[in-house]
């Protein structure tokens, strides 16, 4: 395995001329992941942010293969061309899914289920912005307790969202998966080794990103990658693996930065009051126990 | 000539086996079954060199033949019913993008009431997807039309799925002696996929199922009707090929039966043009000028061919298994509209039969027929008439 940083990524543009938002962590989460599976990759896309900004006639922003799937399909599309190329005798190449929290949780959860029971030779991302952003910010089946969206409002008898996000990490991992990991725009060289590991995977794999949406969450777009940091560093999301059966957390902080400055930066959590951060502290130290009881810590 | 006693799934399964599909996407529904079962047996004794996939759901059959036609491999898949329709967000995915996808449907009833048994209420439902669309009579026809799909569907001048329809059970499970022809002979009839300009490649790559917006959106779609009506001489052509290399053809778009001289016909779709063609025999043996035209292609739509084959007749019988609720049968309605162009049209009646699985006997359709002659006769008969049930028209 090359040691990949800045200097060992290739200068090839992958992911040219899009049309996403300022500051859009999805875009960054494509670009690198594409810089590191190169050229020669099949890219499925279903319906989201990002295939709305990538394959706009006549302008094509994937300068490798790459399709528009329905939108519960992610899994089984990416599956098929695996498959037909397989089947066609093309070696060397990477067939890779994209798909929205929406487009992995909800509607593309069955389909996703299915290319890990068959252990395609795929690679899954779930690029996380937390809600249904391209079709207007709605609630989406990973979106936080206390998110408010176009259709979880907060008010006097809601705190915006009310459930918590949905465990894909674990439900992936529960299908015994060759890999699976989650990551976070916010610790790029933690993003590329695990992109440089499913690469490696035989077998289907499965990287979680959590991609930060200035536009959906409210905040100014040159702070992405650090609130995306701080989405980990104050516990609300973490970085972790599955392999050979085995959970291992990544990064386990001695104590965490305050969840208030992370979600007080963001319009989407501004109405949230004391007892509803109580809540997500109460859910987040919840799993921690968890994680660190149960997994390996390195 | 290698004849088997099979029934109309398995004659699928041998038309697949010899067409090889690159890949496989199978899911079960009944009467379809028997065709994903086979071909997992062909691909465990090596008689078929595929891959099989065992997809989760229909919706992802058709979205996995999608990927494996985007690469440019062939795919196969099969379904029915509630499974089609289960699928129906892909269907137009495929045909806008152009993917040359075959598949089977074992025509039968949709919920609810909840019924396994064949009618074309399914398949009928998406005539709209910009699929071709063929209704075969018996398994023969459907081995034969296995291997004729994937010739019209990768002709680089239509680049479209094609959906080849069997009426559940009827012929689905029916045992028939069929000719499978052999693997030198269908390979020189249809050769290795060639996708021009239209698949993913790595030395080409493309990006494929992109959005256009109201710039660039019709004359998508206006590309995808010239070409999908134009198909019909491709379609022509290649039964007429088929038939120098096989020795049976099956008259391109549809197939005339005693109708030069008749004074009523029948046209029939499917499984229950054998039955009308003995029915056709009985009738003229006794002097009663009666003919058929069996429909096999609903898309394209094959208006001029029924134009013409209908001008001098006085009364005209549609069989619909199918009712589009709030009208009338779906195949009387397209008929109907091919004819306003004549400069004088026959008397035209919609026979509505076979939902569910309800049989239409030989009876049912010499009644059918006697209405029609004395509809020809001046006599006034209800424009839709449904065969075989306790209840008639309110």
């Amino acid at each position: 395995m090359i040691k990949l940083n800045s200097r060992t990524i290739q200068n090839e543009e992958l992911f040219y001329g899009h049309k996403a938002c300022g500051g859009c962590g999805e875009s960054l989460a494509i670009r690198l992941a594409m810089k590191i599976l190169g050229e020669r990759t099949f890219a499925a896309l279903p319906a989201g942010c990002m295939s709305a900004v990538s394959f706009v006639y006549p302008n094509m922003a994937f300068t490798n293969n790459a399709i528009i799937t329905p939108f519960a399909s992610t899994g089984a599309v990416a599956s098929g061309m695996a498959a037909g190329l397989e089947a066609l005798g093309i070696k060397d190449t990477h067939t890779v899914g994209f798909a929205g929290d929406g487009g992995t949780a909800d509607i593309g959860l069955q389909a996703l289920s299915g290319a890990i029971d068959r252990n395609d030779q795929i690679i899954y991302f779930c690029n996380d912005n937390e809600a249904y952003m391209n079709t207007g910010i709605q609630k989406s089946g990973l979106t936080p307790y206390g998110t408010k969206t176009t259709t979880s409002p907060a008010g006097k008898n809601l705190p915006g969202s009310v459930t918590m996000k949905k465990n894909m990490f674990e439900i992936v991992a529960a299908h015994d998966i060759a890999y699976a990991a989650t990551a976070s725009v916010g610790y790029l060289e933690d993003f590329m080794r695990k992109v440089q590991k499913a690469k490696d995977t035989k077998g289907t794999s499965y990287i979680h990103i959590l991609a930060p949406c200035p536009t959906g969450w409210g905040y100014p777009t040159e702070i992405t990658v650090s609130l995306a940091k701080a989405a980990v560093d104050t516990g609300l999301w973490y970085l972790a693996e599955y392999e050979n059966g085995e959970f291992t957390l990544n990064r386990n902080p001695k104590e965490f930065v305050p969840v208030e400055d992370y979600l007080m930066k963001q319009s989407r959590f501004k109405h949230l009051k004391e007892n509803d951060i109580e809540v997500i502290k109460a859910h987040r130290d919840k799993k921690w126990n968890m994680m660190r009881r149960k997994w390996n810590t390195k | 000539m290698n004849n088997k006693f099979i029934n109309g799934d398995d004659a699928v399964a041998e038309g697949v086996r010899l067409a090889r599909p690159h890949v496989i996407s199978a899911y079960p529904i009944t009467p379809q079954t028997i065709t994903v079962e086979r071909l997992s047996e062909f691909v465990e004794d090596k008689s078929l060199d595929s891959i099989y996939m065992h997809v989760e759901s229909e919706h992802s059959a058709l979205a996995c033949a999608i990927g494996v036609s985007s690469v440019g491999a062939r795919a196969f898949t099969a379904t029915s019913s509630q499974g089609l329709l289960y699928m129906a967000e892909n269907l137009p995915y495929a045909s806008g993008a152009r993917l040359p996808i075959v598949m089977m449907n074992a025509n039968r009833a949709l919920a609810t009431p909840w019924n396994i048994y064949g009618d074309q209420m399914d398949s009928m439902f998406l005539l709209n997807s910009g699929w071709i669309q063929v209704y075969v009579e018996d398994a023969q026809e459907a081995l034969d039309m296995m291997i004729q799909a994937y010739r019209i569907a990768e002709d680089k001048n239509v680049m479209t799925p094609m959906m080849v329809n069997l009426d559940g059970f009827v012929l689905t499970h029916t045992y028939e002696l069929v000719d499978i022809p052999s693997q030198e002979l269908v390979d020189s009839f249809l050769p290795p996929i060639t996708m021009p300009n239209n698949s993913m490649s790595i030395e080409n790559p493309k990006s494929l199922c992109i959005s256009a917006g109201n710039d660039f959106n019709m004359e998508f779609k206006i590309k995808q009707e010239n070409d999908m009506k134009n198909s019909i001489s491709t379609i022509e052509q290649i039964d007429k090929e088929f038939e120098k290399v096989f020795g049976r053809g099956y008259n391109g778009m549809l197939e005339e039966y005693m109708t030069k001289d008749a004074d009523a016909i029948l046209i029939t779709t499917g499984s229950i043009t054998g039955t009308t063609r003995i029915v056709v025999d009985n009738m003229r043996k006794i002097g009663k000028k009666v003919g058929l035209i069996k429909l096999r292609y609903l898309r394209p739509f094959p208006d001029e061919y029924i134009r013409k084959a209908v001008e001098n007749i006085k009364s005209v019988g549609i069989i619909d298994k199918n009712i589009s609720f709030g009208y009338e049968g779906t195949i009387f309605t397209n008929v109907n509209s091919a004819l306003v162009h004549l400069e004088k049209t026959p008397n035209m009646h919609n026979f509505i039969g076979g939902l569910g699985g309800r049989d239409i006997t030989k009876q049912n359709l010499e009644d059918a027929f006697n209405s029609l002659l004395l509809s020809a006769n001046g006599e006034k008969q209800d424009r839709i008439m449904y065969m075989n049930v306790r209840c008639q028209n309110d």
